[in-house]
C-alpha cells in the first residue's frame, strides 16, 4: 500500500493543521468537529487520488480545451449596460447603487 | 374518460396539437396536475405551473394562427441550476438564498423560444455535485420506482439531476433538462428507466448555467424515447456569442437522420469496463445489447481505453479544482445568503460555512488544496496530463469503431441513506460515464432491462466529438430492439 507514497511531491498527512489551512484558503470557517470530520475524509480521497503517480505522464501535454473548439475573436464593444438596478437586484444589502460590507479600511 | 396525455411521446403530442385532438392548455393542464399529485417525491424545488398556464392558452393561440413552433407547448422540467428569469435559482444550495436570476439562460430561452412550457425548476444534488441527489438542501428526491425485495424503501433517483429524471419517469413532464459534469444526466437516466442524452462539450451554450466545472460542464436533456431526447436535443444546441466554448459548428437535425441501417456500423466493447464484482444482471444487460446490434447488422469490435481506471480519481481532481474556483464567487456581497461577521473576511468564511452543504465544501476543500502552491503540478497538472491520455484512449479505439456500448451505471437504484458515508465509493458510481466527460465526448443512456429487483438498467452509448448522429442511430436500433416498455411502480399505482 505504501508504494504510492513514495511519490516526490505528494504530502500524504492531512492533519488538523492543514484542514484548517485549507480551509482558511477557502475562506470557509470550519469548527473544532468540522476539522475531525474532514481531516480523514480529504486524507482519504487524497491518498485514493495518489494512484495517478502510477501513471508515465513524460511527454505528456496537459489537457486543457477538450472538444478542439476554435475560440473565435469578436469585437470588444460593450453589448449591454444600464441595469445598475439588475445588478444589485439580490444584493443582501445595497444603499444608493453601491453594495454594502462591512467597514474594510480604518 | 378523458385521454391520458402524460403517457405521450412528444412526437405524437405534436401531431395531436397540430390536429386539435386536444389543445395545449389540456395537456399542461394534465401534467400540473400530476405535479401536485406526486409532490411528495420531491421533484420540483419551485413550481411554475401558473406561469404554465398562462403560456399554454397563448400556444393553443398560436397552434389556431397556424403559427406553431418545433415543440409548442410541451411540458417541460428546467433543472434549478439553469437560471430563469424572474424565477428563482436555487442550485439546490443554501448559499444562493433567494436569488432570482434578471437574465435567462441561453439554453432555457432556447427551449422557450421553440415553445416549450417549463412546469417547474427540478430538484438537484447542491451545485450539481452528487450521484443520488442527496446532497440537495431542499432535500433527496425520491425515484417513482421501488424494488420488488423491498418496496416500502424509498430509491435514490441517481444525480445529480435526479429532479428532472423523477420527473420525466413519473410521467409530470415529458422532457427536462440536465446538465452533466461526470454523468449526472446519464446515470440518473439509467436509474429511473428513460433516456438521457449528454451531448459533445460545447455543442450547447453554458451561459447562465451556474458553473460547477466549466471545462466539463454540459447541458444534458431527459426524455422517454430517443427521437423526443433527439428533438428537444436539437432545439437546445447551437453557437452561442456568450459562451467561447460554444462551438461554432451547425447542428444537425438529430432527430430526421435516425433511420438508419445498423450494416457494418461497428459497434466497440471496451474491455476495461467489465468490472470486478459488477452485478450479472448488468454484465447480462450489457452482453444482450451486443448481440441484438449484431443481429441488426453492426460488427462487435473488441476495444481498449487502458486509461479507464485512473478516470474517477483524474476527475476528482480537476472537478474540484474548478469548483472551487467557481465557487469562489458566493461571498455573500453581491447575491445569495450573507452571514454577518465582524469584519469583511468572517462575513465571507462564516457566509460560506452556513451556505455550503458537506459535499460542496468537501469538493471545495480538495479544489483548493490541489491548486495550492506546490501542489498544482503535483495533482492539477498531472490530472490534465491523464486527461490527455484517457482522451487519446478514445480517439484511438474510435479508428476501430464508430460508436462504442457500455453499461451506464455500475448498479440500479440504491435506497436512499445508502452509499452516503464514504465518499469514494459515492464517486466510483460514475465510473462508466467520467471517462467520456474528461474526453468531452457525447454520450446517452437508454433504459434496457429491469434487474432482479425490478429496477431498470441503462446502457450507454458514446460517439465520436460532434457525432451525435451516429449515437442516436444506434441508440434508436437498440430502443426498437430492447423493446423497454415498463413503468414505474408508482405511475402503475396512479393509473389503477
Amino acid at each position: 500500500m505504501n508504494q504510492t507514497i513514495k511519490m516526490e511531491n505528494f504530502i500524504m498527512t492531512i492533519d488538523a493543521a492543514t484542514v484548517r489551512k485549507i480551509a482558511q484558503l477557502a475562506r470557509i470557517r470550519v469548527s473544532e468537529e468540522d476539522v475531525n470530520y474532514y481531516g480523514p475524509q480529504l486524507q482519504n480521497i487524497l491518498a485514493w487520488v495518489e494512484q495517478l503517480s502510477e501513471v508515465n505522464t513524460d511527454g505528456v501535454e496537459p489537457l486543457s480545451n477538450v472538444a478542439d473548439i476554435p475560440l473565435l475573436l469578436r469585437a470588444d464593444e460593450v453589448m449591454d449596460g444600464g441595469i445598475q438596478q439588475d445588478i444589485l437586484r439580490n444584493a443582501p444589502e445595497s444603499v444608493e447603487g453601491f453594495f454594502v460590507v462591512s467597514k474594510i479600511v480604518e | 374518460m378523458t385521454q391520458d396525455l402524460t403517457s405521450l411521446t412528444i412526437v405524437e403530442t405534436l401531431k395531436g396539437l397540430k390536429n386539435k385532438d386536444f389543445s395545449a392548455v389540456e395537456l399542461v393542464g394534465q401534467h400540473a396536475k400530476k405535479v401536485e399529485q406526486l409532490r411528495p417525491l420531491n421533484a420540483m424545488i419551485t413550481e411554475t405551473l401558473e406561469t404554465a398556464a398562462q403560456e399554454a392558452q397563448e400556444s393553443d393561440k398560436r397552434i389556431a394562427a397556424g403559427q406553431m413552433r418545433e415543440l409548442e407547448g410541451i411540458p417541460i422540467a428546467m433543472k434549478d441550476l439553469y437560471c430563469t428569469k424572474g424565477v428563482k435559482t436555487t442550485a439546490a444550495s443554501h448559499i444562493l438564498g433567494d436569488f432570482v436570476p434578471t437574465y435567462e439562460s441561453t439554453v432555457s430561452q432556447k427551449l422557450k423560444d421553440a415553445g416549450t412550457i417549463t412546469l417547474g425548476k427540478a430538484n438537484l444534488d447542491e451545485f450539481a455535485m452528487g450521484g443520488s441527489n442527496i446532497t440537495s438542501y431542499y432535500g433527496p428526491v425520491e425515484n417513482p420506482w421501488r424494488s420488488l425485495t423491498y418496496p416500502d424503501k424509498k430509491l435514490v433517483p441517481g444525480g445529480s439531476s435526479g429532479g428532472s429524471a423523477a420527473a420525466v419517469a413519473a410521467d409530470m413532464v415529458m422532457a427536462a433538462t440536465g446538465t452533466d459534469t461526470g454523468g449526472s444526466t446519464r446515470q440518473p437516466a439509467s436509474f429511473c428507466g428513460i433516456v438521457g442524452v449528454k451531448p459533445t462539450y460545447g455543442r450547447c451554450s453554458r451561459w447562465g448555467i451556474v458553473a460547477f466545472a466549466s471545462s466539463l460542464d454540459q447541458a444534458g436533456i431527459f426524455a422517454k424515447n430517443v427521437e423526443d431526447s433527439a428533438l428537444v436535443l436539437k432545439a437546445m444546441s447551437g453557437h452561442d456569442v456568450k459562451d467561447t466554448t460554444s462551438a461554432p459548428h451547425e447542428v444537425p437535425n438529430f432527430a430526421a437522420l435516425l433511420k438508419h441501417d445498423m450494416c457494418g456500423v461497428r459497434v466497440g466493447v471496451p474491455k476495461e469496463y467489465r468490472m470486478d464484482g459488477m452485478p450479472q444482471d448488468i454484465v447480462d444487460v450489457w452482453e444482450k445489447g451486443a448481440k441484438l446490434l449484431k443481429d441488426a447488422g453492426a460488427v462487435i469490435v473488441d476495444i481498449t481505453l487502458p486509461h479507464t481506471k485512473y478516470a474517477v480519481p483524474t476527475y476528482y481532481i480537476i472537478a474540484p479544482a474548478e469548483a472551487s474556483s467557481n465557487l469562489a464567487r458566493y461571498d455573500g456581497v453581491r447575491y445569495g445568503l450573507r452571514s454577518e461577521g465582524k469584519d469583511l473576511a468572517e462575513t465571507y468564511e462564516l457566509t460560506r460555512a452556513e451556505g455550503f452543504g458537506a459535499e460542496v465544501k468537501r469538493r471545495i476543500m480538495i479544489g483548493t488544496y490541489c491548486l495550492s502552491a506546490g501542489y498544482y503540478d503535483a495533482y492539477y497538472t498531472k490530472a490534465l496530463k491523464i486527461r490527455r491520455l484517457i482522451s487519446e484512449d478514445f480517439k484511438s479505439a474510435f479508428t476501430q469503431c464508430d460508436v462504442i456500448l457500455t453499461p451506464t451505471a455500475p448498479s440500479s437504484a440504491f435506497a436512499i441513506g445508502e452509499n452516503t458515508d464514504d465518499p469514494i465509493k459515492m464517486y466510483l458510481g460514475d465510473v462508466f460515464t467520467i471517462p467520456a466527460s474528461l474526453a468531452g465526448l457525447p454520450g446517452m443512456s437508454i433504459p434496457a432491462a429491469l434487474d432482479d429487483q425490478g429496477l431498470p438498467l441503462g446502457l450507454q452509448i458514446i460517439a465520436p466529438a460532434w457525432d451525435e448522429v451516429s449515437m442516436f442511430r444506434v441508440a434508436k436500433t437498440l430502443e426498437e430492439c430492447l423493446n423497454f416498455t415498463a413503468k414505474p411502480t408508482l405511475v402503475q399505482t396512479l393509473a389503477a
